[in-house]
């Protein structure tokens, strides 16, 4: 479950943390809650809560008036051009946990957001105080960005503040400047492969985009492209039972293709053969890859534990090389 | 001649073969080009290097002791020398194993299919022989050769590893491990024992280094040559400096492995025997290999179903004729289409693969159902790949990497 708005600020409070609240109606959109915290001197932020095509999460926290180009942004990631979009909204609540017009920092308190990378504008440096909503848009929270800082080194982030604005050329001799906040893991969102299907996204004005380079045309031509095979969780691998249903289940469809009026005619009481040699040369190398993948997962678990038994004792100096 | 001499010839003689280099075609770790306008003389290299042909009766013997049928890059050609092989396999007859020895230098983050294959054909080696693993992750050569920070290159090693695991190497088997973390203890010994038995006129020799060359660029070779030594792994093979090392790699490589080769007698270990590949042709043409830095050169294991269909409709180099009407009447030039190359790599079946090159050679098959199957075998492929990939951990490649035994890595 994720973190409600107070235990948020109860949070923050533990932290010593220092800041000030507003209260105010449910906003959407900068420009509405620009209407209510406007003139408190802090910096109003816009908050993007991307995707690139592996599945991997980006909130991108700038000021109001920063431009933020998803296309530099991209390659200076390393991502080639275009390869980054705004995430679906979906993931906001599966994998930020908040309301829609409410993509914050904050929201990588929550464990699913554990794999989100963060980039902060560097221009926030410059301000005395900065505004964000906590974990819900009925408030926002004016604070320094040290206190910021501080917050998310509580929960064992770093805090990476890139210049936003900036279009440094990215090829053969200049590598992607942002590379390293790619984050290592993609994550997985079930849901996400059958609803890409219907998405079509309501437009401008909504929540996960208030930024001029955006375009809500992505959400859609997203889901023209064939979803991407690295859709399936890693986890398929560690649960027995879901493993042998999907090589059942290939099993069946192969089998089931292959036994039809035709094929009887053709080849009536061999057809068992038949099928049989079918089956065996169609999936005896997607099931020899799956199957390792398996072993090498099982292992990796193994492993993992001993690591762990061996740090206790202190004998890990035994891993180094002799 | 004997093989010795032949051997020690190539090398001590590619000073002055280099100077006639300027009209042949070239080929070493960091460039390989044909001839002008032409393909790459793969007989010429074969004589030029020393090294064999690997022929059908050595893949016979293969399929005999591996108690399978060759891998398709074995029946195709695409391993087509090697060096000792036949050594190997006469020791693992008598019961004597060996390990495999391979490599990767992570200078990008897009892997493309040409990477890929030595690392293919060295998991069928794996699995096919029941026999141990090293996989070198150079990120140390790639600092010195590239504009890279050193941050950057072991990010990129551990990037690559995912893509190497994904060819589905056994865990049980396999250490992976990355030249900035492991280089120390008996390997550095190792590394050390080469250098003082290679002089910088061979150096010179061999890679064309000049005096402008910052020393980091001297200094490398024996890193890669340290490997082929059993010693260097202690913690895998203690006890067992008798161990034969077989080498899969692209023949580009084989410069080093001669220099290897030359030094391992001279310290008391085995020559490590090589198993060489051709060039996996680029896109365009065979006149070179695939570059990383061109992604329209390229097959990448990121492309998705449409980009693959995009490429090689649109960037794979024909064979066939301008017209349907002349195509009907003079057939495909087979020794010029990428699709049919590809095909030959990736096609596994033989049957099949004899029928499109028979049909479309004779003009009864159009250029575009044969990119069309080769888009549906390739896209078969990359998706496999992917799937394999995403099952990948960051714990799965701290496992691999971690300098633990392998216990039952013969079994």
């Amino acid at each position: 479950m994720g973190f409600s708005k107070d235990q948020f600020l109860a949070r923050l409070q533990e932290l010593k943390i220092e800041f000030s609240q507003y209260e105010h109606p449910v906003v959407m959109t900068v420009e509405a809650q620009a209407k209510y915290v406007g003139n408190t001197g802090g910096a109003l932020s816009k908050n993007l809560f991307l995707k690139d095509k592996k599945n991997r999460f980006y909130v991108v926290s700038a000021l109001a008036d920063t431009k933020v180009d998803l296309k530099v942004l991209s390659q200076r990631l390393g991502l080639g051009k275009g390869g980054l979009r705004m995430a679906p909204e979906e993931a906001l609540g599966e994998i930020l946990q908040v309301p829609l017009g409410c993509v914050t920092p904050f929201a990588l308190i929550n464990d699913s957001a554990r794999h989100v990378s963060l980039l902060l504008d560097q221009g926030f440096k410059g301000k005395e105080h900065c505004l964000f909503h906590p974990l819900s848009n009925d408030m926002t929270i004016s604070l320094n960005v040290c206190e910021l800082d501080k917050f998310l080194r509580s929960i064992g982030r770093n805090s990476s503040y890139v210049d936003l604005e900036a279009n440094p050329p990215v090829g053969k001799d200049n590598p992607p400047d942002l590379a390293d906040l790619v984050p290592s893991d993609s994550v997985a969102v079930p849901d996400l492969l059958e609803k890409a299907a219907s998405v079509q996204g309501p437009t401008k004005d909504h929540a996960v985009s208030v930024t001029k380079g955006a375009e809500p045309s992505r959400k859609v031509k997203n889901v023209k492209d064939k979803p991407v095979g690295s859709m399936q969780p890693s986890n398929s691998f560690k649960d027995v039972g879901q493993y042998v249903e999907e090589i059942l289940d290939k099993t069946s469809a192969l089998l089931l293709s292959e036994i039809t009026e035709d094929t009887i005619k053709q080849h009536g009481e061999r057809l068992g053969a038949v099928v049989s040699n079918c089956i065996r040369e169609r999936l005896s190398a997607e099931l020899k890859a799956d199957t390792r993948s398996y072993l090498n997962a099982a292992y990796t678990e193994g492993f993992g534990v001993a690591r762990m038994m061996f740090q206790n004792t202190g004998s890990h100096n035994q891993f180094r090389c002799l | 001649m004997d093989k010795e001499e032949l051997e020690r010839g190539a090398l001590q003689n590619e000073k002055e073969k280099q100077e006639e280099e300027e009209e042949e075609q070239v080929v070493n770790p960091w460039e390989v080009s044909a001839k002008e306008g032409g393909k790459i003389d793969y007989d010429k290299l074969i004589e030029k290097f020393g090294c064999q042909r690997l022929n059908q009766s050595l893949i016979d013997r293969v399929e005999h002791l591996t108690s399978r049928r060759a891998h398709v890059f074995l029946r195709r050609g695409a391993f087509f020398a090697h060096r000792d092989f036949n050594e190997i396999l006469d020791a693992y007859e008598r019961g004597e194993k060996f390990y495999l020895y391979t490599g990767r230098g992570p200078s990008s983050e897009a892997l493309h299919l040409g990477h890929l294959i030595p690392f293919m054909f060295t998991q069928y080696l794996q699995e096919a022989f029941k026999v141990p693993l090293v996989i070198q992750l150079t990120d140390d050569e790639k600092f010195l050769w590239k504009n890279l920070t050193v941050e950057e290159s072991r990010r990129l090693a551990r990037e690559n590893a995912k893509d190497i695991i994904a060819c589905g190497f056994d865990i049980r088997r396999t250490f992976i491990f990355s030249d900035f973390d492991y280089v120390g203890g008996a390997f550095y010994r190792n590394m050390i024992e080469i250098s003082k038995r290679v002089t910088c006129n061979q150096i010179v020799g061999i890679f064309g280094f000049v005096g402008e060359d910052h020393i980091g660029k001297y200094s490398f070779p024996p890193v890669q040559a340290a490997p082929s030594f059993p010693s260097s792994f202690p913690h895998l093979f203690s006890g067992k400096d008798n161990l034969r090392c077989l080498i899969p790699c692209a023949i580009d490589q084989d410069p080093y492995f001669r220099m290897t080769r030359d030094v391992a007698p001279r310290i008391g270990h085995h020559k490590p025997a090589l198993i060489e590949s051709l060039f996996f042709p680029a896109l365009q043409g065979e006149t070179g290999k695939m570059s990383a830095s061109d992604p329209n050169s390229a097959i990448y294991v990121t492309d998705s179903e449409k980009d693959i269909k995009n490429k090689i409709n649109r960037y794979a180099f024909s064979g066939g004729q301008d017209s349907i009407e002349k195509h009907r009447q003079l057939g495909a030039n087979l020794e010029v289409d990428i699709p049919i190359k590809y095909l030959g790599f990736f096609l596994e079946d033989d049957a099949e693969l004899e029928h499109i090159k028979k049909e479309y050679g004779a003009g009864r098959m159009l250029t575009g159902e044969v990119k069309q199957r080769l888009i549906e075998v390739l896209t078969k492929l990359v998706e496999r790949h992917r799937r394999a990939r995403a099952a990948v951990t960051d714990e799965m490649v701290d496992a691999f990497m971690a300098v633990r035994p392998l216990p039952n890595m013969f079994n």
